[in-house]
């Protein structure tokens, strides 16, 4: 079945855009085995990592930090180390430094080739705190 | 098909049998419409169906996919689900997938989209100045689909 196992090692930043938001930064592991999830209907399976939290702005928000597509036939087999996230995490506003429970939570949307388009969440859950202060150093 | 032949048959009629081949048509034509109302009202959409008019979600969907798409109030848009939306001011739906969300206590939300084949969000499509979606924008939420194309 499904083993997810997510692990980050994370940094906010207090980046120069037009909004100044927060910008959060981590790298994660992942293993998962999804091969059970394909039959002769599903064309790809697409996966995105999605980070829930909550902040003094908004109640939820919700930012798909990664995300990946694996087509009936390639490898359904994860297993990712220190990744790097695809896309960056910017709060609406300065949410993220200190935050004490942001979830991050692996989900996949089955493409058939006829028919319904479900969205499915994995069994595991990761939750993890931002720490207390900004960190100006480069990554 | 002569089109000769065609007003022949027409002709043949008498003026009762031409009439109710009208109504007969008449009435095809407006079931037709009234299959579609019938749909907007069930999905909540304005559009129930749609097609797949670019290739910014491929591999997932192709030119020419059709998708059925629901628009529930109740059913709030979340992270990872295929929207389709229109950006103010144009006609074209856009078939994306919601990629940032951020929702307040009060219901408001707004929201990012991107295609999966394209390598940067679509802050690009929206109106100048506007940087984020509302549920205003959203046609619906992609629920299934055909793809005639294997």
């Amino acid at each position: 079945m499904n083993t997810v196992k997510v692990v980050v090692k994370n940094v906010p930043d207090y980046s120069a855009s037009r909004e100044k938001n927060d910008l959060g930064f981590l790298t994660f592991d992942l293993q998962t085995d999804l091969t059970h999830l394909f039959n002769w209907n599903v064309k790809q399976l697409f996966l995105y990592l999605t980070a829930e939290y909550e902040t003094a702005n908004n109640k939820l928000n919700q930012v798909v930090l990664w995300d990946k597509i694996i087509l009936r036939g390639e490898n359904a087999i994860l297993d990712f180390k220190n990744m790097n996230t695809k896309y960056y995490f910017w709060d609406d506003g300065n949410g993220l430094r200190a935050n004490k429970n942001i979830t991050l939570t692996l989900s996949w949307n089955i493409i058939p080739n006829a028919g319904l388009l479900p969205n499915i969440f994995a069994h595991g859950q990761h939750s993890f705190k931002f720490p207390e202060e900004y960190t100006t150093s480069r990554m | 098909m002569d089109v000769s032949t065609l007003f022949d048959d027409v002709k043949r009629m008498n003026k009762r049998q031409f009439l109710y081949q009208v109504l007969s048509f008449g009435m095809i034509v407006s079931s037709a419409l009234m299959i579609w109302k019938g749909l907007m009202v069930v999905t909540g959409s304005e559009s129930p169906i749609v097609v797949v008019l670019s290739g910014s979600m491929e591999p997932a969907f192709h030119r020419g996919d059709l998708l059925f798409l629901t628009n529930y109030p109740e059913e709030p848009v979340r992270v990872g689900e295929i929207v389709v939306f229109k950006v103010e001011g144009r006609d074209i739906p856009i078939v994306h997938r919601v990629l940032k969300l951020h929702e307040k206590e009060n219901g408001t939300v707004k929201f990012l989209t991107k295609g999966d084949n394209n390598s940067v969000d679509d802050r690009g499509l929206y109106a100048p100045g506007q940087l984020w979606l509302t549920k205003k924008d959203v046609v619906g939420r992609a629920r299934g689909m055909l793809s005639l194309l294997v």
